[in-house]
């Protein structure tokens, strides 16, 4: 009893479900205009769209978007990540983490970061999976 | 013959039962006289607050103020007024053998007990207010930027005390028996330590602090069986919503809610529990035979321990 007092029943934290335009409204690359207020980067190649959760994977800062090295840097640790978001230099286990994305009725892009698909070493991972990017 | 027998019996239990209640009456006025008695003594005795049961168990002391031995006893075995015991091995307070470590780190507790409350006067631990407050301190409040730069100062050089007074205490062997007790509370004391240092880390709600605490509670994720990436942790249903990290910030994520909690974690329950540890620290040196010296300041057998055998 003494322990679930402190876990409280609500919380008053922002949507994990938001709406983040249609794809068009994307360039191909990384487009970092919602990182200040999700907390999310939007990554377009050729054929796919998907949405990397801004959390380094090490112990969870937000990296930095170095456009002209085209990585992304974590400044607590040093963990490197390509423009995908798959780890290559640091202390970082894993890639980062990609959000659940889905198109609605009007061809909107919902994203919901409370479900995340990850790639642990040594495994498939579920960035194949369906949810995990828009097929474009 | 067979049916007798059990009348007979009954008969003699009767007898005997009867003289035993004559014997019960009687003893229940005695007691009752000698309880009487008891009552008017201690009612004789709470004239005096000196001679009651509260205060001998927290002076330890007799109270017969008629003998001069008990009267000095009464002063010198009082850790209120001796925080040292009365007698000590010189060579045992040298510095080059304690550092006086211990005692540092036990005034600069106090040094930053007194700037925290200070500091309580000017800070507001909310999103909007914490950081503003924090500038305002620096630069604005008379003698607020000392008082905010002795209590950092004072937090950094307490760990270091801390970790220095363990090493001394290592390298005099004084963990070892019949202190291995104190040891176990002073253990506890350098991680009540440290959780002060890190929850007043996230206090002045900067960078430096807001990441440190982001990096400190993501370890938590990884707790065995109450983290959400724990080993066990999902099969026991832990999720980034119930598990020991939700708990430590109020949340998913380290915002307003964490604020509250780590300020009222590192203004009261912290120092109140560690409080308590540290009175029972000092005690301990006392009743554990006074600061370990060069030589056995007492010897194992002079010890007033009950040993089987």
């Amino acid at each position: 009893m003494f322990l679930r007092f402190f876990l409280p029943r609500s919380i008053l934290e922002p949507s994990s479900v938001f709406r983040i335009g249609s794809p068009d409204d994307y360039a191909l690359g990384v487009d970092t205009k919602w990182q200040q207020q999700y907390r999310i980067w939007v990554t377009k190649t050729s054929d796919r769209l998907f949405v990397i959760y801004a959390r380094c994977t090490h112990l969870g800062c937000t990296p930095d978007w170095k456009a002209s090295e085209n990585k992304f840097k974590c400044p607590c640790h040093g963990s490197g990540y390509d423009s995908e978001g798959i780890a290559f230099e640091g202390p970082a286990p894993r890639p980062m983490d990609r959000a659940h994305v889905s198109l609605d009725a009007e061809g909107q892009i919902v994203v919901d970061v409370s479900r995340l698909y990850d790639w642990p070493k040594g495994t498939q991972g579920k960035f194949e999976e369906k949810g995990a990017f828009i097929q474009l | 013959m067979e049916p007798e027998k059990p009348e007979q019996q009954e008969t003699k239990q009767l007898t005997t039962g009867e003289k035993s209640d004559t014997g019960l009456v009687q003893k229940v006025r005695e007691t009752g006289a000698a309880l009487k008695e008891r009552a008017i003594e201690e009612a004789k005795t709470y004239k005096d607050p000196q001679d009651t049961q509260l205060w001998k168990s927290i002076f330890r002391v007799s109270h017969d103020r008629s003998d001069p031995r008990n009267r000095s006893l009464a002063i010198l075995s009082n850790v209120f007024l001796h925080l040292h015991p009365a007698k000590i091995n010189r060579d045992a307070v040298r510095y080059p053998f304690t550092w006086g470590m211990g005692g540092i780190t036990f005034y600069l507790f106090i040094v930053l007990t007194f700037t925290g409350v200070l500091l309580m006067f000017y800070y507001h631990p909310t999103k909007a207010d914490a950081f503003k407050d924090i500038l305002y301190l620096e630069h604005d409040v008379p003698f607020g930027k000392l008082l905010r730069n002795m209590h950092r100062w004072a937090a950094h050089l307490m760990v270091i005390t801390t970790w220095l007074h363990m090493f001394r205490v290592v390298l005099t062997g004084s963990y070892k028996r019949p202190r291995e007790f104190n040891w176990c509370v002073g253990v506890v004391l350098l991680v009540l330590t440290l959780l002060l240092s890190f929850t007043g880390y996230l206090l002045p709600d900067d960078q430096l602090g807001f990441w440190a605490v982001t990096v400190g509670t993501n370890m938590a994720r990884a707790t065995p069986m109450f983290g959400s990436e724990g080993p066990f942790g999902v099969q026991l249903g832990m999720t980034p919503y119930n598990d020991v990290r939700f708990g430590l910030l109020g949340g998913s994520i380290v915002d307003s809610n964490a604020l509250l909690r780590s300020y009222i974690w590192h203004c009261i329950g912290i120092p109140l529990v560690a409080s308590i540890f540290m009175a029972v620290h000092f005690w301990r040196i006392r009743k554990d035979g006074g600061i370990s010296g060069p030589a056995p300041v007492m010897l194992e057998t002079e010890l007033k321990v009950t040993k089987k055998k």
